[in-house]
């Protein structure tokens, strides 16, 4: 029998008259509408639910567990942030903390978090497709969504759509964001946040416009050719030229490079004979060490990171420019951070020489460059232009290129379709992105992209800063943005602002919400001191805190100079909300109630030093003069709230009564230490 | 005829798309030890999925106690733990460093670092690191900014600790035997109040007017997660009908 026949004859028995096709064609209908509700009753979410019930069946509290049970597809909806979650469908224990020893997913109560599921819902936080009913495509990435699930290293990214600014509870995001400024990563790449602010850089790169008179061209050349090799922690990144590419660029910046005026002697130069422990004692006496950091015998770096690390400084500059900037740093570049010391030539002689011996034979040992021909600067030049050299540096002759790479103000949601994917790396965002940080040029030959040198946990933190910049950030409410603190473009004015412009003082110091955090808030400091004191401290800063590395310089200043900052700061910076000068009480009764409370009941001595002989506490600073420093309205409204006055002090608020308060002043402003010198007349 | 073509076009295509991933080239050890120690990178804390600060070294030692060169050591951890590099050889000092990253779920997480011996028989170190969920992750730095720098004995350059200058010592928040007693309450009432609320040192500052409720719960959290020997909830007790 033939194939057709064979059709033939089962057509026949299904299909032979119409009360068989009628048969026939009813239970095909009836398989075929039994479709729909099969595949409900099969789908993956009730096999969930079904566990769950079973789960919560055997335990003692299975009674509530059940009654706050409901079956059926569940959803968090919240229109206004686009938010349709269907996770709590399978994820049923997320809000029964009495399940908190169930490990099994996807079962287990979240952990506490800052905000209600119901406000928020799921994706805004882990991403994935909130919509999905079945687990693969509610978590991985498919054709039809490209978010998979937000790996937990990352998870802070989130949280970054919504808060704009420091976070106690991101660490790793609050880091990636300040290397995004402080690597300079937003002078090539613009960022705008979603309040309209443009993210800026807060690194450093000095202007080339003079470099010539600054360096050799040999250290140029091994500088460009890799800059970690002189400084471990440069913060130029890697761009692997070759040496002819180095060699072309330094001849460009040499024969662009204009020479200036830089400060001459100011004095008659200095005997020859010197002490040979003297400039390492004025290096440390000047505590050059706050800001610049020198690799020790051991390999570790001792120092601050404000300034360049200066462990081979005698290889890179030469000695009459860095006698100059000694003298006037701001002469050669105006926006440095270091502080106009007054140095004495002496002074100056002596840290030359002690700076110029911390050079290293090896870095410029095999570098010999022949003198550059028209060619080589041609070159030099396109190569420069070429590498957005000018994105981070001044230089004379080429443009600072704009928009010099991809907007980054979008990168957490960037379509997949639209990236390159290295040779054998996973294919999702978060990979990309770290990879790009990791080892940008893996992703071919050509790119332009500079190799840095991040530690993993630094690569992360970025990875992270970078997801945070995602579409929902862009165009959520603006109800829901929680902007960063503005920036404060705070100047003080007059001849005292020239001369804390001068000094740098915000360098370190922050006032009115501008500037660093390695030295106290000045904002209030003419509430805080007594007028000698002040004047006694710039004259000769003495530290406060012994437990302290960094520390004040001491400038050299002028009397007239002493007295024109602390006019200013005694008559401006005071806080208005209390009489700096009213007088405190102060009988011997008091003060030996002060002292009671200050050793029994509050154990005052287990940070502070009250009694040098006696007490050990170092963590805050020292009191054994604090009588001679503060002022005591000052000291009373700081133990009251020691936050508000100064905002982010380790001193805890106590919640002194009014009392106790007025006992520990009078206490506190009888300990007068060592008579302060009167300031000289003015 | 054309479903048989179509169906082997496809497993062609599958079999094209699937990169065959080639094996890791398998160790070949120079040295074999009898022992495996931890040297450092034990009972770290971080927050879930993220690397801990310090990476993981341990040592493979012989007979007499020394290092081994070249002896071979595999890392395994529960799903979600990485290890960079998984596996290698011993440098010269006899140690084997790699970088640890968790997984994704806040808790204690075992691993385990083992090497073979001449005989091949599995010698194994095992040794536990603590994923932060969020809410410990912030305790641990609210610990970080006004608690470590008395109940933390030590002192490092930039953060020299107070410990010594104290007349009553503080307890280390991993010291389990001691805090894993204290009830929340009583934990929350120290931190609140200060010593002298649980009859305590008033060395001990009250810090419920610096914190807000929600930061000291975090700072009890983070102080359960890292407590050795690990903490155990109590558990909810409930009446019997």
């Amino acid at each position: 029998m033939g194939l057709r026949q064979k059709i033939g004859s089962v057509c026949r028995i299904f299909f032979g008259d119409p009360a068989r096709t009628f048969g026939t064609m009813s239970v095909v209908l009836l398989v075929m509408l039994a479709i729909a509700p099969a595949k409900d009753y099969f789908s993956e979410w009730r096999g969930y639910q079904k566990q769950y019930l079973k789960l919560i069946r055997g335990r003692a509290e299975a009674v509530t567990l059940e009654r706050r049970f409901e079956p059926g597809l569940q959803q968090i909806w919240i229109p206004e942030q686009g938010v349709t979650d269907r996770c709590t469908t399978c994820h049923l224990g997320l809000r029964e903390a009495s399940l908190a020893n169930v490990s099994r997913q996807p079962f287990r109560p979240h952990p506490p978090m800052p905000h209600r599921l119901t406000e928020f819902g799921c994706v805004v936080c882990h991403r994935g497709q909130g919509g999905a009913t079945t687990v693969e495509e509610a978590h991985s990435s498919t054709l039809a969504w490209e978010q998979p699930i937000l790996p937990a290293k990352y998870l802070q990214a989130s949280c970054g759509q919504c808060h704009l600014g420091a976070l106690a509870g991101t660490p790793q995001l609050n880091l990636g964001r300040k290397l995004l400024a402080r690597y300079g990563c937003v002078r090539c790449h613009s960022v705008h946040a979603p309040d309209g602010t443009t993210m800026q850089a807060t690194d450093d790169p000095p202007s080339l416009a003079h470099i010539a008179q600054k360096t050799t061209r040999e250290w140029m050349y091994a500088w460009i050719k890799n800059p970690q090799a002189y400084a471990s922690t440069a913060t130029m990144p890697n761009f692997g030229f070759s040496d002819a590419d180095a060699r072309d660029i330094s001849a460009f910046l040499v024969a662009q490079s204009t020479a200036i005026n830089l400060p001459a002697p100011t004095q008659a130069a200095p005997a020859a004979k010197q002490d040979p422990q003297a400039g390492a004692s004025l290096y440390g006496e000047s505590f050059c060490a706050s800001c610049h950091a020198v690799q020790n015998a051991a390999g570790a770096l001792v120092g601050g990171d404000l300034g360049p690390e200066l462990t081979r400084i005698g290889s890179k500059a030469k000695p009459e420019w860095l006698e100059a900037w000694l003298r006037d740093p701001a002469a050669y570049d105006p926006d440095t951070k270091m502080p106009h010391y007054r140095f004495s030539e002496a002074q100056v002689a002596l840290l030359v020489n002690f700076l110029g011996a911390k050079s290293d034979s090896d870095l410029l040992a095999n570098v010999h460059l022949d003198a550059a021909t028209s060619q080589q600067i041609a070159h030099g030049k396109q190569l420069v232009t070429e590498y957005g050299c000018a994105s981070c540096h001044e230089i004379d002759g080429i443009k600072k290129p704009e928009n010099f790479a991809p907007d980054l103000s979008r990168v957490g949601s960037r379509s997949l379709a639209q990236l390159v994917f290295a040779e054998g790396m996973p294919h999702t965002l978060p990979d990309y992105i770290a990879a790009k940080i990791r080892n940008p040029r893996a992703f071919g030959p050509g790119l332009k992209m500079p190799q840095f040198s991040f530690t993993p946990q630094q690569q992360d933190a970025l990875t992270t800063a970078l997801l945070a910049l995602t579409d929902r950030a862009q165009t959520q409410p603006a109800s829901l943005r929680v902007p960063a603190l503005a920036e404060s473009h705070y100047r003080p004015a007059g001849k005292a602002g020239h001369l804390m412009d001068d000094l740098r003082c915000f360098s370190c110091h922050a006032i009115n919400g501008r500037g660093g955090d390695m030295a106290p808030d000045l904002s209030w400091e003419g509430s805080a001191v007594q007028r000698p004191w002040l004047v006694d401290f710039l004259k000769n800063p003495n530290t406060l805190r012994p437990a302290l590395i960094r520390r004040m310089p001491r400038f050299n200043l002028t009397d007239a100079e002493i007295a024109t900052l602390t006019d200013y700061m005694m008559t401006v910076y005071q806080d208005p909300a209390f009489n700096r000068d009213a007088a405190a009480d102060s009988t011997p009764a008091l003060v030996e109630q002060g002292r009671q409370l200050f050793y029994s009941k509050f154990a005052c001595q287990s940070c502070h030093i009250a009694d040098p002989q006696k007490d050990k506490g170092y963590i805050g600073p020292t009191l054994a003069q604090v009588g001679s420093r503060l002022t005591p309205a000052w000291v009373f409204h700081y133990l009251k709230d020691p936050q508000g006055m100064r905002p982010g002090t380790l001193e805890p608020n106590q919640n002194l009564s009014d009392a106790d308060a007025r006992a520990l002043t009078a206490f506190l402003m009888s300990l007068k230490g060592k008579p302060v010198q009167e300031a000289k007349k003015r | 005829m054309r479903r048989l073509t179509i169906f082997a076009a496809l497993l062609f295509l599958a079999a094209g798309c699937s990169r065959s991933r080639p094996a890791a080239p398998a160790l070949q050890p120079t040295g074999w030890g009898t022992a495996i120690t931890e040297a450092s990178g034990g009972k770290q804390a971080a927050g879930v999925g993220m690397l801990l600060d310090q990476p993981v070294v341990v040592q493979v030692n012989d007979a007499q106690g020394s290092g081994v060169t070249g002896a071979a050591v595999t890392m395994q951890g529960p799903a979600g733990v990485r290890f960079d590099p998984a596996s290698g050889l011993t440098d010269s000092s006899g140690q084997f460093t790699t970088s640890v990253s968790l997984g994704g779920v806040a808790g204690r997480y075992q691993i385990t670092a083992w090497t073979a011996d001449k005989s091949g028989k599995r010698v194994e170190l095992k040794l536990e690191e603590i994923a932060l969920g969020y809410q410990e992750g912030l305790g641990q730095q609210f610990n970080r900014q006004y608690c470590s720098r008395c109940h933390d004995p030590e002192s490092t350059p930039e953060r020299v600790s107070n410990y010594d200058n104290l007349t009553t010592k503080p307890h280390a928040f991993t010291e389990g035997d001691t805090l894993n007693k204290m009830s929340e309450a009583d934990l929350t009432a120290i931190i609140s109040h200060g010593g002298p609320a649980l009859g305590k040192s008033p060395e001990m500052p009250s810090f419920g007017y610096t914190l807000s409720k929600s930061e000291i719960q975090a700072l009890v959290a983070y102080v359960r997660a890292v407590s050795d020997p690990p903490y155990q909830t109590a558990g909810v007790v409930y009446a019997q009908k």
